[in-house]
């Protein structure tokens, strides 16, 4: 049921590595920057406490890479707002916790599991990445990876851009292309 | 879910709540779209979450009297800007006639519980991370985001992969002196802060059938710092003010982990910056030098934590140049503790409350730390900068280590200090 994988899937953006586990919530954005509905001011505080110069270097277009149990803590949509505010195009980690994953694809912000396996993106290395078919392609020193793929209805979720098009779209909650379930 | 070779193992009670709201019987592993019993967002999830339900063209919510708001996160405003978000969720809850608590009502879990909005065997959905506290309920608690949460104001349903269960066994009574936070942190630097993701967790054992409502919910609270979906008490020994039917799993349920954890011989636990995972007894940590203390958030302010902490600090005070916030879980619980004195004798020994709600615990105001500071806590966090300020360092113990710590001014062991 894997979408034909297209051109246009692709995205190509400059990497920022934080190889680190357990990079929390409070870390992706403190509590008290989280008060506003004013997505640029979330923008400016992404990664505060973990590396103040990254809101300031961060281009759009640009991949945010990380290690295992990414955004764990916190519920705070706000977390992958400021990664996406702050220009990132898709957040590639070892593993990510639950509802950090739940609320990246819920915003639009694509989210890919490469698991344990060593890696050598480092940062400032250019990335090719088709979000969809979990591929992702080094292009500063050729090294190619691979990625889990989302479920249906997360790809489904993220394809309109977010829950909020999901939901405008389909008006309920729909399981196309699960076992036992008909697409 | 039988079938005569007997080979299918039985249901889990994620299984079993899971199966009851999507009108099917589903099993570990298997995306369902399921019913949902109630939801509540705060000040810190609420308005993302009234902007998305919006933005879906919500103009009613699916029910208003499954529907709580809460004003706790920063609670009374810091600022105009968290005013004005208050006053959003105040037009809201007004228009929509839902639930609403205004500030120093209390912390969102303590009012979903006090209040009666999650019952046992329920399904709930809650736009904050310590939702799982309602396994406490034996219900089936999930925190989300703000998003995911409009979704289920406007269609009273959400969409979620059915846990595999980890099986958490006590073995032993725990020792006096030791209490369900110590158990906790223990449980937690056992399984680690990734170890429970995605899956739910089990709590039994006769330590647990002895536990009132309090400490269970103390339990459940820290499924959350495992990094699980829910966490679910063994419903043995539990009694509330109302009937309820347990939900309790097949003998034979089918569980990823089962581990067995002596507590025994438990010492108290204190988690060190900067992860509630980084857990150890608190013999490794005795005599570090503090600067405050806080005892709130909705792990640990509850009447039994304000007594625990009243019958250490009674009678005396804080070491000298050190200072002990105390936030209480809810107003209910601050006027019980006003009646029966606690707030006298935790006020003479230089306490200094602030209102019922989440205060210092999310770092939005209250008492931050200052640069260098340390803070020994009773909440559920110690991230780098988690109470405002990245330069504090943050320790993690159950209410009377908190009240030996601020009493001798460093990590003290409430054995030693109060015997």
């Amino acid at each position: 049921m894997t979408a034909p994988p297209s051109g246009d899937a692709a995205l190509r953006g400059v990497a920022h590595v934080y190889d680190l586990d357990d990079i929390d919530t409070d870390r992706i954005i403190p509590g008290k920057r989280t008060k506003t509905l004013v997505v640029a001011d979330m923008a400016r505080y992404a990664l505060e406490d973990l590396d103040p110069g990254f809101a300031r270097r961060a281009q759009a277009g640009d991949i945010l890479v990380v290690g295992r149990n990414f955004g764990c803590g916190s519920s705070r949509e706000q977390a992958p707002m400021a990664l996406k505010a702050a220009g990132m195009a898709l957040v590639i980690g070892r593993s990510f916790a639950r509802i950090f994953y739940r609320n990246a694809i819920n915003i639009g912000l694509p989210v890919l599991e490469i698991g344990d396996r060593p890696h050598a993106i480092a940062t400032g290395h250019t990335l090719e990445v088709d979000a969809e078919a979990g591929r992702i392609s080094d292009l500063s020193d050729g090294m190619t990876y691979s990625a889990s793929q989302l479920p249906r209805v997360m790809l489904d979720i993220l394809r309109g851009g977010g829950l909020v098009n999901y939901l405008v779209k389909y008006g309920n909650y729909r399981l196309l292309g699960q076992p036992g379930e008909d697409s | 879910m039988s079938n005569p070779s007997g080979a299918v193992r039985g249901l889990t009670v994620a299984e079993k709540i899971i199966s009851a709201h999507a009108g099917r019987a589903v099993r570990a592993g298997e995306l369902v779209i399921a019913r949902i019993d109630g939801v509540m967002a705060t000040d810190a999830t609420g308005p993302l979450a009234i902007v998305a339900f919006s933005e879906m063209g919500g103009k009613r919510v699916w029910d208003p009297a499954k529907v709580s708001l809460i004003l706790d996160h920063a609670a009374p405003a810091p600022n105009e800007r968290v005013s004005n978000l208050h006053g959003m969720m105040r037009a809201f809850a007004r228009e929509q006639g839902c639930h609403f608590y205004d500030i120093g009502a209390g912390i969102c879990h303590q009012l979903m519980v006090e209040n009666e909005h999650v019952r046992p065997g329920d399904l709930f959905l809650g736009a904050d991370s310590h939702t799982p506290t309602y396994g406490a309920l034996n219900a089936f608690a999930c925190g989300v985001g703000s998003t995911d949460l409009a979704g289920a104001l406007l269609t009273g349903r959400t969409w979620l992969k059915v846990p595999e269960t980890i099986r958490i066994n006590l073995v032993g009574r725990m020792p006096s002196g030791v209490t369900a936070k110590d158990v906790a942190l223990k449980l937690v630097g056992l399984i680690g802060a990734e170890g429970a993701n995605y899956r739910a967790v089990e709590f039994a054992g006769p330590a647990i059938r002895e536990m009132s409502l309090s400490p269970r919910m103390t339990l459940a609270n820290l499924a959350s710092e495992m990094g699980a979906k829910t966490g679910l008490v063994d419903p043995a020994g539990l009694t509330l003010p109302y009937d309820f039917v347990p939900t309790s799993p097949d003998p034979d349920a089918e569980y990823c982990v089962i581990h067995s954890v002596d507590i025994g011989d438990l010492r108290p636990q204190v988690a060190r910056p900067h992860s509630p995972g980084n857990v150890s007894p608190i013999d490794d940590v005795l005599g570090v030098r503090i600067d405050a203390g806080f005892i709130g958030s909705c792990t640990n302010a509850r009447l039994d934590d304000l007594r625990a902490a009243a019958r250490i600090l009674r009678g005396r005070r804080l070491a000298a140049g050190v200072r002990l916030i105390i936030a209480p879980v809810s107003r209910r619980v601050f006027n019980h503790a006003l009646a029966d004195g606690t707030i006298a004798a935790l006020s003479e020994a230089g306490a200094t409350f602030i209102p019922a709600g989440c205060g210092p615990c999310v770092g939005t105001h209250e008492g931050v730390p200052g640069d260098g500071e340390v803070v020994i806590s009773t909440a559920n966090r110690n991230y780098q900068g988690r109470m405002g300020n990245p330069n504090a360092q943050i320790y993690l113990a159950s209410p009377a280590v908190v009240a030996a710590s601020v009493l001798a001014g460093a990590i003290a062991d409430p054995a030693v200090v109060a015997p």
